[in-house]
């Protein structure tokens, strides 16, 4: 409890002291010795593009998992980064790292705009009035001449990094792309095992109870969806360095709902369900690509499942059985 | 699942016949097998890269091919990850079809890195081969350039020469409403005004009031796929075509045609690259594509099959598989098949070959379920693609 003393919020005993448990420790290091071997097991390009989407979820699943918020309006957050970047990177010519920055700093202007209002209401409201903002998003990004409508912008240059270390390898790249996700990740987790974390769990648990206990609900609240923007944010401005491109793909509404799909494939509320949906769902959309139509059959087929048979998702459910959050 | 097999089966077959000094080249066909472009390319334009390779006879020349296929999902990360992964990995040496303008982009840029040949088909924007030109990318079928001026052009010059536009609001529908006015104006008619409906639309009742009430002669579709269907749709309700006025489409596929059918559509007028009735050439590739796929080609289908049949001649002409090589003997060569006819690459990779403006038939003058399209006129390539020094494309305008 010592992580909590000075939040003054009646919690369920907690198991774990100061730090990580250590069978999370573990985890996270069998995490770390997994990514860094991954580029030389599948296609470089393909290992980057799972972190992103890897980060894309954590940052969706902070605000739905941890906040008890639905958004349906993720992509705007992710593609606005990826179109802020891409213009960065290619018309300013600014380095990968500072391109990223101004991303990942718009997007949390936008959650802060767009979150600022949509906190106001609750439930199907609230997923209702992101979802409208990321339409508004989207139209922006369609009419705005710097995005260059549904040709996106392509050949976005990678930049020397810091202006001194060459990135045009993918396997050097990687590595980039790699701290940045797996820095995202722990910072989350490091979030939601605050003080500022158990109180977000407590509104999501009970809000009323929270109120009364004396927390503006509505800071945390705020506070937390600003975050989740902004970690959007860093996984698709990281995205368009990979690719040298953004397009209307990364802030059509299907986005939004394709992250849904992968927190609650993987687990929402767990620290590694989004991680392990986004592979699933990145690695069915490449390598079943073979298939045709067939895609978004099994893709709908292992969604519906999901929810019928295991509805804590895959992690939820292992978590379950070993009896130990994951 | 069972065309893959048969198409191992058929490149392995070749494999165990093939001389020894056979040369080994990979096609990759990567276009929309799900999506709303999946008609127009999909599996048919698989079909036909393999129709291609079968009519050329490549294993008896000592060809060996090999074609793959994958569904972009008209998302241009998977596009450019799958193309990457192609070229890197899988050994392919050329990517064909590549429909959507994002993912057409993408993929040329990654096969400039690569090295490799890009030969587009499905794709619209002209940026191909102008401000995003690349010396490895040759764009076969069309690009919105040739369809507005195409159209523009030959509607002006049959007596249309008052416009009124219904354009998509957003950079595609807005370049091709300003291509097709600098083409009507060009030619002495006169665009009256035009109204911007929202995209992606369903009602455009009021947009067609006002066409109608300018009392232009003809009405500009300046807006692509469903938004084009449905506004067809609903002139057809108000009887704008009827009452004396022409509808112009100026980006439509004979598939979407098909899906109208000839009584909603009929009188339409449109520009196409290709169209199955044609000639002798057409109609006998047509009905065998048709007996295997179901529906006669769109012109996206047939860009795939040229595209296939011209490169595998410069493989033939090069005798190896060096890209570089490979593009050049293609510019050099003149294009020369059954469907397109005869033709020339530039050096920009724009393919110069003939466009038709054709209009729906009306239902009285429709013979089968396909026949939908009566040909009015036809535009020599030069006059329909726009010309290279005004193209912007920097490694061809370098002397």
């Amino acid at each position: 409890m010592s992580t909590s003393e000075n939040t003054k919020v009646a919690l369920p005993a907690m198991t774990h002291t100061v730090g990580m448990p250590r069978h999370q420790k573990i985890i996270f290091i069998v995490l770390l010795a997994v990514l860094l071997a991954l580029p030389f097991v599948v296609y470089p390009v393909f290992a980057m593009k799972v972190l992103c989407f890897a980060l894309f979820a954590c940052a969706f699943n902070l605000l739905l998992g941890f906040g008890g918020l639905l958004s349906f309006g993720h992509a705007a957050y992710f593609g606005m980064a990826s179109y802020v970047c891409a213009h960065a990177a290619k018309v300013w010519g600014l380095t990968p790292e500072l391109a990223i920055l101004a991303g990942t700093a718009t997007s949390a202007v936008l959650g802060l705009v767009i979150g600022s209002l949509a906190i106001r209401r609750q439930g199907i409201y609230f997923a209702m009035v992101t979802l409208a903002f990321a339409q508004m998003v989207y139209f922006f990004a369609l009419q705005a001449k710097f995005t260059g409508g549904e040709d996106g912008i392509q050949s976005v240059p990678r930049n020397d990094l810091l202006g001194i270390f060459p990135m045009n390898d993918d396997m050097t790249f990687y590595f980039f792309v790699l701290a940045i996700t797996y820095g995202g990740i722990l910072f989350i987790y490091r979030i939601t095992h605050s003080p500022f974390g158990q109180v977000l769990k407590s509104i999501r648990e009970n809000e009323p109870r929270a109120v009364s206990l004396g927390y503006r609900v509505n800071r945390y609240k705020l506070m937390v969806f600003v975050l989740s923007a902004t970690f959007a944010g860093l996984a698709g401005a990281t995205k368009s360095q990979v690719f040298h491109l953004a397009s209307l793909t990364d802030v059509h509404w299907t986005m939004s709902g394709e992250v849904v799909l992968m927190t609650l494939l993987g687990g929402m509320g767990t620290v590694l369900g989004p991680i392990v949906g986004a592979a699933i769902v990145v690695t069915m959309q490449n390598y079943l690509a073979s298939l045709g139509a067939w895609v978004t059959v099994i893709q709908g087929c292992i969604f519906v499942i999901g929810v019928l048979l295991f509805r804590e998702g895959i992690i939820g459910v292992l978590s379950r059985i070993l009896k130990k959050p994951l | 699942m069972f065309k893959r097999i048969a198409l191992t089966t058929v490149a392995a077959t070749a494999l165990a016949t093939a001389p020894a000094w056979a040369t080994d080249v990979k096609l990759g066909v990567l276009n929309d097998q799900s999506g709303v472009y999946a008609d127009l390319s999909g599996q048919g334009s698989v079909l036909a890269a393999r129709m291609a390779v079968q009519d050329f006879d490549a294993a008896g020349k000592g060809i060996n091919v090999e074609i793959i296929s994958a569904d972009h999902q008209n998302k241009p990360d998977i596009a450019s990850n799958i193309a990457r992964q192609w070229y890197d990995r899988d050994g392919v040496d050329v990517i064909l079809d590549v429909p959507t303008s994002s993912t057409a982009l993408a993929v040329a840029d990654v096969t400039a890195e690569f090295g490799k040949i890009f030969i587009n088909s499905g794709a619209a924007t002209s940026d191909l081969t102008r401000a995003n030109c690349q010396p490895t990318t040759i764009h076969w079928t069309y690009d919105t350039a040739a369809l507005a001026n195409g159209t523009g052009k030959a509607v002006t010059e049959s007596g249309g020469d008052t416009w009124f536009f219904l354009t998509a609001d957003y950079a595609f529908g807005h370049a091709l409403e300003r291509d097709t006015t600098a083409v009507v104006e060009a030619n002495g008619g006169k665009v009256l005004g035009s109204v911007k409906h929202p995209f992606p639309g369903s009602d455009f009742s009021s947009f067609l009031l006002q066409a109608q009430g300018s009392g232009a002669k003809v009405i500009g579709l300046a807006n692509a796929g469903a938004d084009t269907v449905n506004s067809i749709k609903q002139a057809a309700e108000f009887g704008i075509v009827q009452a004396g006025q022409k509808l112009a489409g100026l980006l439509l596929f004979i598939n979407n045609v098909h899906s109208l059918g000839a009584e909603t559509a009929q009188g339409l007028q449109m520009t196409t690259a290709f169209y199955w009735d044609m000639n002798d050439g057409t109609r006998e590739f047509s009905k065998r594509f048709q007996a295997e796929a179901g529906a006669p080609p769109s012109m996206v289908q047939a860009g795939v099959y040229a595209g296939t049949l011209h490169y595998l001649k410069a493989v033939e002409a090069v005798g190896s598989n060096d890209p570089a090589a490979i593009v050049a003997k293609m510019k050099e060569m003149e294009t020369d098949d059954p469907l397109f006819g005869k033709g020339y690459i530039r050096k920009d990779g724009r393919v110069i070959h003939d466009m038709y403006l054709m209009e729906v038939k009306s239902p009285a003058e429709s013979t089968g379920e396909w026949d939908l399209l009566k040909q009015i006129a036809t535009i020599s390539g030069e006059d329909a693609f726009l010309p290279m020094e005004d193209g912007g494309c920097a490694f061809a305008l370098a002397k």
